[in-house]
């Protein structure tokens, strides 16, 4: 009955005018009556095979409920000599610090990388959070974590020894690894200048500057500083002017504002120290760093703007002391060397010496604002640079 | 989200308006004006010319207009960013040929610019309105056509007058599918420095910190969206059109040489510029800058590709045959209603679903673990929100609207008769769905499978945030590089995500040149179309 019933089916779709209604009609004519016609579905009925028949939607759903959740089993075994990390660095940056910590206590770690909506990620995922460590760049996003209370304080000798109190935070929640600094980049044709931050205002470079969106953590948190220093309404005076020296549109990164200056489009930009390191680095890109000088501004005065990248230990971390062995391994003075040689950061500890590159490019006077008063005025440099209308 | 959306705080609300939204609105209206026009134009003129005239190297053209949708749109916007900006071959080329000094000697248009970014997108998207308009082109009844020749129209009127609003449902499904697909798009136009809503939705959320406005404002996205979708298809509503299936000979307008050359020009044009030129940039870069040791780095990225994008396919196709079947036999009035929400999630931007995911998974991770700990079992830890499993389903979320369409379309072809049947012949529903519809949704469900994949594969928002430890797929390891000035470095993965597309785009378009016209295509065009269209039952 049943064969019969889906080889009439079958022949329904394969003739065209539908012959078979005529043909049998004792079957189908008193129940219905087809229409119109359908070639549609010739091809996939005459291709059917026996296979199709014999696999109906249960089995494979059943099969497909096994193989997803063995997946999701595997997926969450984490043996106990692990640690994990939420990381808003890019793992390149990373790897070759967490090979060597592997290599050398056989923990082993894991990372998530994602630059938007990493903390939100961690407060959803509360208690139950695998999150040990959190590796971020920016000092607003060390506090914005702080704030939301996702960070718990630790006690680390080796950690107070090697870092700096400037930066460290006060209730011990998270402290630097390195230190970068938001430099002025200006044209070799230029010649030797000198310039500080409030100089990119200054109408003598009107059309002559380039920047990356000021919206960028490392802009935002620059206006902050200036905020601090300046009171909003100058800041605020101080961007539109700021604006309307910029030769076109805040766009691309910081690499690509040197490339700018590079072809002439520009002749001043911003941009953070290792970029200019790792653009000499770079073959393509050797001739746009070899086109500019890089300035540390405001030295006659309170120091350039620094920056830093973070860590921190997550409020629920489950693998406690291995974060504190990965913790103390970054800060320790060979992972600080790599650091340098690597990403041309300035490390954190003072007895570590930058890159000879990075050295080269002279001491410097750094800005002693605590990093906290930076993150205060976070919000109100963003709204600052939404009112100067500053990206549009 | 929209409860929390109402309650948000309206403080910074003011601010924003008082500052940057107005140009933001500005923006994402003119976007969204700007891409679905030109998307139009571009998909309706290569339909029609492939279709209706004579056109040299029909059979090329016809799929490789396809293509462009293998083409992931941040990557080709990286690539067309860097190719005309000033600093870019181009602009340097044309500089050394005419020595010019600086900006200010010639002009050149600005690709950072909104309509730039406009035409980029234009460019990846056309596919869609080209492949429905197609389908539709070929599926109108010919007598009508030659009807309308005999009264009297040129070719012209009769191609404005009676094939474009024929087609109209088509054109209407794909705008929409590409309106939704622009606006939940942030980071394609980053690369074009241009702001849009979409931006403010991030800023407000990560910048500011403040959740229920970036709600708000995502609902007012999705709200916009809905408004235009809405508006097109109450105009359309009040129409009826009757199919019809008589397979009769195309007519075809034969040009004259110098027709022949601007349209096969033009045809050309956008093959080229939407999938030649940059995957032939994409191919350059990767014999310059690849290695086989980056190779074999892909390899596992590659690998989770591929299982994720497996996992979503197959699930996202078992609930589309759900619903498809919920809507078939279900006598209720509300059954068309579980399929349409379903197909919502297309027009959510990928950070935003993931937050949403997360919002809904933490909490029954948690009970999840309440229950374990107080069973005294060992706890499980985040076995959804923390694993694939959440990913799998955000992107289920965001597919479902193919899938769904795919698989609908395919049942609708079935004639309600065999329903009947079996039933007649005594055979029971279980039965009868496993035997005879099943086995003729085949090429449909194919389809539906494939579109979801490929569409798996591009997708990166969603997956960068909610993936699982050391869980890389190929999109987010070329993002990685990508955000980074980078590309060079993974051209390899661009060039791998792209070849897993064009696969299976190939190879439906190619079943479907075998198998007449209304089989495959047909399936992906109304894997869109079913979804928006007025239900007639």
């Amino acid at each position: 009955m049943l064969k019969q019933t889906y080889l009439l089916g079958l022949k329904i779709f394969t003739t065209e005018k539908a012959e078979v209604l005529r043909t049998e009609p004792k079957i189908i004519k008193p129940l219905c009556r087809i229409e119109e016609p359908s070639v549609l579905q010739r091809s996939s009925v005459v291709n059917n095979d026996e296979k199709t028949k014999e696999t109906p939607l249960y089995f494979s759903l059943l099969l497909l409920t096994i193989i997803s959740f063995s997946a999701l089993w595997s997926f969450n075994s984490f043996a106990s000599d692990e640690v994990n990390v939420y990381s808003y660095r890019q793992p390149f940056l990373v790897k070759p610090l967490f090979e060597q910590f592997t290599q050398q206590t056989a923990i082993k770690v894991n990372v998530i990388f994602a630059k938007k909506g990493m903390a939100e990620r961690l407060a959803r995922e509360g208690k139950y959070s695998p999150a040990d460590v959190l590796l971020t760049t920016d000092i607003s996003r060390l506090i914005e974590l702080q704030d939301k209370k996702l960070l718990q304080a630790f006690e680390s000798a080796i950690i107070k020894k090697a870092v700096p109190s400037q930066y460290r935070a006060q209730n011990e929640q998270w402290f630097a690894l390195t230190t970068r600094v938001r430099n002025i980049y200006s044209a070799k044709r230029l010649g030797d200048i000198e310039l500080d931050y409030l100089d990119l205002a200054d109408e003598k470079y009107r059309g002559r500057i380039c920047t990356r969106s000021g919206k960028h953590p490392y802009n935002v948190a620059l206006v902050a500083a200036i905020i601090s220093e300046y009171g909003e309404s100058k800041t605020l005076a101080w961007l539109k002017k700021f604006k309307a020296n910029l030769a076109r549109k805040p766009q691309g990164n910081d690499r690509s504002q040197v490339q700018a200056i590079h072809q002439n489009l520009c002749d001043i930009s911003l941009g953070n120290s290792y970029y200019f390191g790792k653009m000499l680095k770079d073959d393509k890109q050797k001739v746009w760093a070899e086109g500019v000088n890089i300035n540390f501004p405001n030295q006659a005065n309170r120091g350039a703007h620094v920056n830093i990248s973070g860590m921190a230990l997550a409020k629920y971390a489950p693998n406690k002391a291995n974060a504190q062995k990965l913790m103390e391994f970054l800060v320790s003075k060979p992972a600080q060397q790599l650091y340098a040689e690597i990403n041309m950061e300035y490390p954190v500890r003072t007895d570590v010496k930058p890159s000879a590159l990075v050295a080269s490019w002279g001491n410097f006077k750094a800005d002693t604002l605590p990093l906290e008063t930076i993150a205060k005025h976070r919000k109100t440099a963003l709204k600052l640079l939404d009112k100067a209308q500053f990206d549009l | 989200m929209l409860i929390s959306a109402l309650t948000s705080t309206s403080d910074l609300f003011l601010h924003l308006w008082q500052s940057v939204l107005p140009h933001y609105l500005l923006n994402t209206v003119l976007l969204a004006v700007y891409v679905v026009s030109l998307t139009l134009v571009f998909g309706v003129i290569s339909a029609g010319l492939i279709v209706h005239t004579n056109i040299m190297g029909k059979k090329i053209l016809r799929w490789l207009l396809i293509l462009p949708l293998a083409m992931p749109a941040y990557i080709v916007a990286y690539l067309y960013t860097d190719l005309f900006d000033y600093a870019g071959p181009v602009q340097r080329a044309l500089r050394s040929m005419f020595n010019w000094q600086s900006p200010q000697d010639y002009w050149f248009f600005d690709i950072r610019s909104l309509f730039g970014a406009a035409c980029v997108i234009s460019l990846v998207l056309f596919p869609y309105v080209y492949l429905l308009t197609r389908t539709a082109f070929e599926q109108q009844n010919q007598n009508l056509l030659r009807a309308g020749r005999l009264l009297g129209l040129s070719p012209k009127q009769n191609f404005i007058k009676l094939i474009l609003p024929l087609a109209r449902p088509a054109l209407g499904i794909s705008a929409s599918l590409v309106l939704m697909e622009t606006l939940a798009d942030f980071a394609t136009v980053q690369y074009f420095a241009v702001n849009t809503l979409t931006t403010a939705i991030y800023d407000t959320w990560l910048g500011y910190g403040d959740l229920p406005s970036a709600n708000a404002l995502a609902s007012v996205l999705m709200l916009f969206i809905f408004a235009v979708v809405f508006v097109e298809q109450k105009a359309r509503a009040a129409q009826s059109q009757q199919k019809s299936m008589i397979n009769n000979q195309q007519q075809v307008i034969i040009l004259s040489a110098g027709q022949q050359f601007s349209a096969s020009c033009c045809c050309w044009f956008l093959a080229i510029a939407g999938f030649l030129l940059p995957f032939s940039l994409l191919l350059v870069m990767v014999f310059e800058y690849s290695t086989s040791a980056q190779f074999f780095s892909l390899l596992d990225s590659a690998l989770n590709s591929l299982e994720l994008a497996l996992y979503v396919a197959t699930i996202a196709v078992l609930i589309a045959l759900v619903l498809v079947l919920f809507q078939r036999l279900s006598r209720d009035i509300s059954k068309n209603l579980p399929i349409q929400i379903s197909s919502f999630g297309y027009a959510i931007p990928g950070t935003v679903l993931a937050m949403a995911m997360l919002a809904t998974f933490g909490p029954v991770d948690h009970s999840i673990n309440d229950i374990a700990i107080y069973l005294q079992l060992p706890e499980p830890g985040l076995i959804l929100s923390g694993t694939i499993f959440a990913l799998a389903i955000a992107l289920v979320t965001r597919f479902a609207a193919i899938a769904n369409g795919a698989v609908s379309s395919g049942m609708k072809q079935i004639p309600a008769n065999l329903d009947l049947a079996p039933a007649s012949l005594g055979v029971n529903l279980k039965t009868s769905l496993a035997k005879v519809h099943l086995p003729l949704l085949k090429s449909s469900i194919l389809g539906a499978w494939l579109l979801v994949f490929v569409e798996t594969m591009k997708e990166l928002p969603a997956v960068l945030l909610l993936r699982p430890f050391n869980f890389e797929t190929l999109s987010t390891q070329v993002y990685q590089l990508i955000s980074d000035e980078m590309l060079e470095q993974g051209a390899l993965g661009a060039i791998l995500i792209v070849l897993f597309g064009l696969f299976p785009i190939i190879w439906l378009n190619s079943s479907n040149a075998k198998t007449d016209k209304t089989t495959h295509t047909s399936s992906i065009a109304n894997a869109f179309s079913s979804k928006k269209r007025p239900q007639r039952n």
